[in-house]
């Protein structure tokens, strides 16, 4: 990514998003540690950790913001990716515990060591170490991503098709988690971790630390989002999700696009689920299930799809806004708010906050940047030719 | 040795003593015999059991079982013997008349292990001649599986005496199962046996064949290699006929699920994510239906799924009716929005139901005519699987038939087949398309009801469909019912096949895995439209 590129790529909403993002994961980890519990300004460790699953769903939602806001592609399966990376994070934390588990076996974990396993199966060969690791957590849901996607995208399976089988994937592999012997823990997953890379992950130094590390993943994932955007391969994908067959009658191979795009997006997925599961402490299958992976689509259409800022601001206040009608009296009203959100979303506000935003506030300015007239200009057009007739 | 027979079969036949001999006792052998039991002397006892068990008392029985329970009380100052029942009240064991309480000094009379060796075999012979039908059965089968050799006696002389047909069958089977193991039955008796156990040519069969060692005569080895080869491939014709079964048991449980779905995607594109809630609406007005009848009406009962069917469709297609009015006629021509919108008002239906009904599951009882099973061959069909398949079918076939000639049907074609072309020869296109919905929706109602027979009537009783119902429209192609219909019997069938191989959770994975491979080599399904139906 050339300095010239960054710059071109970022616009004042994009900049002020940056700034929010770096600051908050500069100030928030300072003022936890600095200063005294219990004074005003002192961010409570729990308020942390709740915070960074907030920024590893806005992680997601900007992987599936690429997507579907830029090329069309609705996943209603991002969720196994996220997983997948969860999953990878997880089996090394769980290497780590060594001998501090119940069993207290050095190579196996609790489950197998009460499953009865004697050795280590081969895909947990590996995990042990921190780089392979993380070199899984990109590589896995890249792998499953590319497979899934060089299969579907050749053959051309498009629109609510492509969103069912992505549907079906996910749930295939949550049946698939679901069982003992695939040798990831069953239905109670991964958890009880104690260490990552020798500092505990229960320790408010850690928390703090890995708060950090989310905004950071959550800056270069928007960078990275949007240099592919602002790019000329983000000229094509617009095109692809306004025009399929127009823009491969121009000779553009679309299905390369749309693979490529689909892997980038998964293994951001990845990386988000790898960050969510020390901060949270659990994976299990439950994050497979097709409900969460359409959850994260919400999301991103609250915030504005197609303008990845509005991707993360809605993750993030969606996630807010369940944390906070669920721990109260509200809690069985939840899932009416949640669904009334879905329907009125879709039908009143199909632009998300973001898009809304920046339609009511163009007028007023006298000079809009380039690339925000194009997408704005084609979020009209959105899917047309899916129409079936 | 013998099962122990459940007490509630000794009450039945101690009551049926009671009234058929309730006449006065003469001292004869049997209450000799029976006195001998209060000698407490192993060797009289031993005489006692062979002498009761052979004496064709009906109090035989009760005397024996009780003995074999430790129940049998003896008082050795009176010598009287006294049968204490299950339920705690006694009878004198000579005369059967009831007692009022034993006396103080009787005491169980007391067994060692030969003697148990003589009670289960004088139970067993007494019990292949009981005069309930069902226990003779019951002993015969299980003197087949322990096939004694000091059992056959007992079954000769039951056999001699048996008139009923299958009673007579499961002698002779346990009577072969004894021959072909008794190390000094000719040759002939063992072929026979051989012969009589390949006619019965079930696993038992199979296991007892296979078990024959290789003491016996060449002739009778053969003969049994070849019963095994003859039983082996008639179980792998049956296990293939009830896979089959439960295919097709399946897959018109898919269907039923996926044919309203069918209808809402191939006419009108849209894909509804509520489409598991109508189901479950269907379910809870079956639900609700059966509570009126239970406190109001209970004569009706067996009627309840008769009278929940039009109104789980009307439940349904109004709420469908009402859904496309107020939501989806706002989102033709953005399916991906339509499936968000969609799925949020699935979540708030499960809700409102979750609120209303409660989150545990609701009982929904089966009708007498629902439940059930029958025997065909070696599987076992239940009723209620069957009716359900009846019922699919025959809604498949209305709705085939309403398609192809009633003017809705007609225009619903119309519309799917060229929405713009139908809307310029007059056909109201929105009109058509709330009925299409309300349609879809009702037919799904209907499935609820059928669905609340064999599945939890719970809030989440929709969700555990929708996957399963899209991926059979997606195989089978849209905007073609018959696609559906092969699909989901093709989906139904496969899953059981593969499910003995690979396990139910594999089994279904792989049938993930097989349609996203599939949808690769066909992108629009089994039969799909072509033409410029399809978008480009």
């Amino acid at each position: 990514m050339t300095p010239h590129m960054l710059t071109r790529s970022l616009d004042r909403g994009a900049t002020m998003f940056l700034a929010i993002v770096a600051a908050c994961g500069i100030l928030i980890p300072l003022s936890n540690l600095l200063l005294p519990a219990g004074s005003f300004f002192q961010v409570p460790t729990y308020l942390v950790a709740l915070w960074g699953k907030y920024v590893c769903y806005a992680i997601l939602a900007l992987s599936i913001d690429l997507i579907w806001g830029y090329c069309g592609i609705l996943s209603l399966g991002h969720g196994a990716f996220f997983a997948l990376g969860g999953y990878a994070m997880g089996m090394y934390l769980m290497r780590q515990i060594g001998t501090r588990g119940v069993y207290g076996n050095p190579i196996l974990p609790d489950f197998m060591v009460f499953l009865n396993w004697q050795k280590l199966p081969w895909y947990w060969y590996g995990f042990d170490m921190f780089w392979f690791a993380a070199l899984m957590v990109l590589f896995v849901p890249g792998l499953l991503a590319f497979c899934f996607g060089w299969l579907a995208f050749r053959s051309r399976v498009t629109g609510v098709y492509l969103s069912i089988i992505t549907q079906a994937m996910t749930y295939a592999l949550l049946l698939g988690f679901f069982r003992n012997d695939f040798g990831f823990g069953g239905n109670n997953g991964l958890t009880d971790f104690k260490d990552i890379l020798g500092f505990n992950v229960q320790a408010e130094g850690t928390r703090a630390t890995l708060f950090a590390l989310s905004c950071l993943a959550l800056i270069a994932g928007f960078l990275i989002c949007r240099a592919i955007v602002t790019s000329k391969l983000g000229k094509v994908l617009i095109a692809i999700r306004d025009a399929e067959s127009r823009t491969r009658f121009l000779g553009y191979r679309v299905e390369s696009y749309k693979l490529f795009v689909f892997t980038v997006s998964a293994c951001m997925a990845g990386v988000a689920g790898a960050l969510y599961v020390p901060q949270v402490g659990i994976i299990n299958p439950s994050e497979f299930a097709p409900g969460n992976s359409i959850e994260a689509v919400i999301w991103v259409a609250v915030g504005g799809r197609g303008t990845l800022v509005g991707a993360a601001l809605g993750a993030v206040v969606v996630n807010y806004a369940k944390t906070f009608f669920t721990s109260g009296v509200l809690a069985p009203y939840w899932l009416f708010m949640l669904g009334a959100l879905f329907i009125l979303v879709t039908l009143l506000l199909p632009k998300g906050i973001v898009g809304t935003f920046n339609s009511w506030w163009e007028p007023f300015k006298a000079k809009r940047p380039a690339e925000t007239t194009e997408s704005a200009a084609a979020e009209d057009g959105v899917s047309e030719p899916d129409m079936a007739e | 040795m013998l099962a122990k027979l459940p007490a509630r079969l000794c009450t039945l036949a101690l009551s049926f003593l009671l009234i058929a001999f309730a006449l006065p006792a003469l001292a004869g052998p049997f209450e000799d015999a029976v006195a001998k039991f209060a000698n407490d002397d192993f060797s009289d006892t031993e005489e006692a059991i062979g002498a009761v068990a052979s004496s064709g008392n009906p109090l035989a029985f009760p005397i024996i079982n009780a003995l074999q329970d430790g129940r049998l009380m003896a008082d050795p100052d009176s010598k009287k013997v006294y049968v204490t029942g299950t339920d705690g009240k006694s009878i004198d064991a000579t005369t059967g008349q009831p007692v009022a309480s034993v006396p103080d000094g009787a005491s169980a009379v007391r067994l060692n292990n030969r003697l148990r060796r003589s009670v289960d075999a004088a139970l067993g012979s007494l019990t292949l001649q009981s005069p309930d039908l069902s226990t003779r059965i019951q002993a015969a089968q299980s003197v087949f599986k322990s096939h004694e050799e000091t059992a056959l006696e007992a079954v000769d002389a039951a056999l001699a005496k048996e008139t009923n047909k299958s009673a007579r069958t499961a002698l002779g089977e346990a009577r072969a199962a004894i021959l072909l193991f008794k190390s000094d039955a000719t040759e002939v008796e063992k072929l026979e046996a051989v012969a009589t156990l390949k006619a019965r040519g079930d696993q038992d069969a199979l296991a007892l064949l296979s078990d024959t060692g290789s003491d016996q005569p060449a002739s009778v080895t053969k003969a049994a290699a070849s019963a095994i080869g003859s039983i082996q491939s008639s179980l792998a014709v049956w296990s293939t006929v009830q896979n089959a079964w439960y295919g097709l048991s399946l897959g018109s449980v898919l269907l039923l699920a996926a044919i309203g779905l069918a209808i809402t995607f191939g006419v009108m594109g849209v894909i509804n994510m509520a489409h598991g809630e109508m189901v479950m609406l269907g379910a809870y007005t079956t639900f609700v239906v059966q509570e009126v009848i239970r406190t109001r009406y209970p004569a009706l009962f067996d009627y309840s799924l008769i009278i929940a069917v039009p109104l789980a469709f009307l439940v349904s297609g109004a709420i469908g009716v009402l859904i496309e009015r107020s939501i989806i006629r706002f989102l033709y021509g953005r399916p991906l929005e339509t499936l968000l919108a969609t799925w949020g008002l699935s979540l708030v239906l499960q809700q409102a139901v979750r609120t209303a009904f409660g989150p545990t599951n609701r009982e929904v009882g089966n009708p007498s005519w629902m439940s059930g099973a029958f025997e065909l061959g070696q599987i076992t069909i239940t009723y209620n699987r069957l009716w359900i398949l009846c019922f699919t079918l025959a809604v498949f076939a209305i709705l085939l038939a309403m398609l192809r000639y009633t003017a809705l049907g007609l225009e619903m074609r119309a519309v799917t087949q060229n929405r713009r072309m139908a809307a310029s020869m007059g056909i109201a296109t929105s009109r058509v398309d709330a009925l299409t919905f309300g349609l879809g929706s009702g037919i799904a109602g209907i499935a609820g009801v059928a669905l609340s027979q064999i599945d939890n009537v719970s809030p989440n009783l929709g969700q555990s469909y929708i996957i399963d119902s899209f991926m059979v429209v997606v195989f089978g192609g849209v905007g073609n019912l018959w696609g559906t219909l092969v699909g989901a019997f093709t989906l139904g069938i496969a899953n059981k096949f593969l499910e003995p191989v690979a396990g139910a959770v594999l089994g279904k994975i792989a049938i993930l895995v097989l349609i996203i491979l599939f949808i690769q080599k066909r992108p629009r399904g089994l039969f799909a439209l072509k033409g410029r139906a399809v978008e480009a």
